[in-house]
């Protein structure tokens, strides 16, 4: 969910940015020009996933794959999810400008704590304990991101208490969606390409 | 370059704003923003609002789609605001279904859509008619650090590849008789499509690193732009300046008395 402009209070707004401009700044450390096309093409990647609809019912959700995206990029999904945001609000008018630190950091944050609490168990194990780790991350990153949102409102004012509320409810089925999506999308990478989680990420600067 | 970014957002020839440097129209639009946002006296808003249409019209673009475009975030907030009235305390002005609505909070309502449709609207015209590689040299001048404008670049270059890629295999996809529902098979077999997408878009990857690198990559990459910045720069950047502080003066004086 995108937060537009004039919604928020100031200091929600500006210490979105700052903690923004932190992590997409720690990204980019990780990521060397040998890595930037691989990295801009799984950027690249999780914009054209985010214009998947998947039905749920008699609706449909738009993905949003923040968790993948930290399995796969570790905290250069900071960075390449920025970038995916920056593009969204320039070209599609979603969301706003001020707010691009607030959303990016909604959704990237999670992104980076999934892969602090998957990767372990991405790592050793067969494709189908991958796939459960990647269950729960996939998961674990839309309640995050819809926790964020609703932190976000919370604190720029007590009336959007009831929509922030809300905003998460609404979010429970895409957990579970978007759970189930990543690990099968993690099932199929870990057999058909386990060395994808280590493309991006690395020891080596 | 990227299809679905530019959608409908090729302008005719010599459009007014074409003109203008990318620099000054991405100064403008961030500046227009941050002043929007900082405003809250809903005349003001009005005003923003105004400017933001003058723009979509010195643009020259097409006006429908620009607006579609407005009214889908419109679409995002619309429980946000419309939620609103009945949250906020304050006078009650009408009740809908035994809910009061507060003036407060229409007030409040009223404010940011007005903020986001002017910010929005400004975003699209001023920016969003930019050709989106020429927007990431005009960031690289403006000083982004030059990883993040390579990130960028490459992502814009390769959206309309992999969306090419993704229609690839959905249509294999809906070939072999597949079709979208609510089903553990559907999910499954969408999860295996994303999981595609990321495998080949490594590869893909791994075939241009190989490609920069035979044609002598060494670690560098140019951004190659060359913007001119000129009068009719200064007198863009100067207009815009002057209305900008002319809004922020208003606000505080409207604010103090």
């Amino acid at each position: 969910m995108h937060i537009v402009d004039g919604a928020l209070a100031a200091p929600v707004v500006i210490g979105g940015a700052v903690l923004a401009v932190g992590g997409v700044a720690r990204g980019l450390r990780d990521l060397t020009l040998e890595k930037i096309p691989a990295a801009g093409m799984l950027s690249a990647s999780f914009f054209v996933a985010s214009l998947i609809h998947v039905p749920i019912g008699p609706s449909s959700v738009h993905l949003i794959l923040n968790g993948l995206a930290g399995l796969v990029l570790g905290w250069a999904a900071f960075p390449a999810l920025f970038v995916g945001l920056l593009l969204q609000a320039v070209f599609f008018g979603f969301g706003g400008l001020t707010v691009l630190g607030v959303n990016t950091l909604n959704i990237a944050l999670p992104a980076v704590i999934v892969h602090y609490l998957c990767r372990r168990g991405l790592a050793r194990g067969t494709p189908r304990i991958a796939a459960l780790w990647a269950g729960m991350g996939g998961a674990l990153a839309i309640a995050l991101t819809a926790l964020g949102v609703g932190l976000a409102l919370a604190l720029s004012g007590e009336a959007f208490l009831p929509a922030a509320r809300l905003v998460f409810l609404a979010h429970i089925p895409v957990m579970a969606v978007e759970g189930l999506l990543t690990a099968a999308a993690v099932y199929l990478a870990a057999q058909v390409k386990p060395d994808l989680f280590a493309t991006v990420q690395g020891p080596q600067r | 370059m990227s299809d679905i970014l530019m959608q409908d957002r090729a302008g005719p020839e010599g459009a007014a704003l074409d003109a203008i440097d990318p620099r000054a129209r991405l100064i403008g639009a961030a500046g227009f923003a941050c002043v929007t946002v900082a405003c809250s006296w809903l005349p003001l808003l009005l005003a923003a609002l105004i400017l933001a249409i003058a723009f979509m019209t010195l643009s020259g673009r097409a006006v429908g789609p620009t607006l579609r475009r407005m009214a889908a975030m419109d679409g995002f907030i619309f429980l946000l605001i419309a939620m609103l009235p009945f949250t906020t305390p304050g006078d009650p002005v009408f009740t809908l279904l035994g809910f009061a609505a507060s003036r407060e909070g229409i007030v409040h309502s009223a404010e940011i859509l007005l903020t986001a449709n002017a910010v929005v609207l400004a975003l699209l015209s001023l920016a969003g008619t930019l050709e989106p590689a020429v927007m990431g040299q005009a960031l690289h001048r403006l000083g982004t650090p030059e990883r993040l404008v390579h990130l960028l670049l490459f992502t814009i270059r390769y959206i309309e590849v992999l969306r090419a890629e993704h229609l690839r295999l959905r249509r294999a996809m809906k070939v072999r008789g597949f079709r979208p529902g609510t089903s553990w098979h559907s999910y499954r077999s969408l999860g295996y499509l994303v999981g595609m997408m990321l495998v080949r878009a490594v590869e893909r990857s791994e075939r241009v690193l190989a490609a920069m690198k035979c044609r002598g990559f060494s670690g560098r990459m140019p951004v190659l732009a060359a913007f001119a910045y000129g009068p009719r720069d200064a007198v863009f950047g100067a207009g815009l300046g002057a209305i900008l502080i002319a809004m922020l003066v208003a606000e505080v004086a409207h604010g103090a008395f």
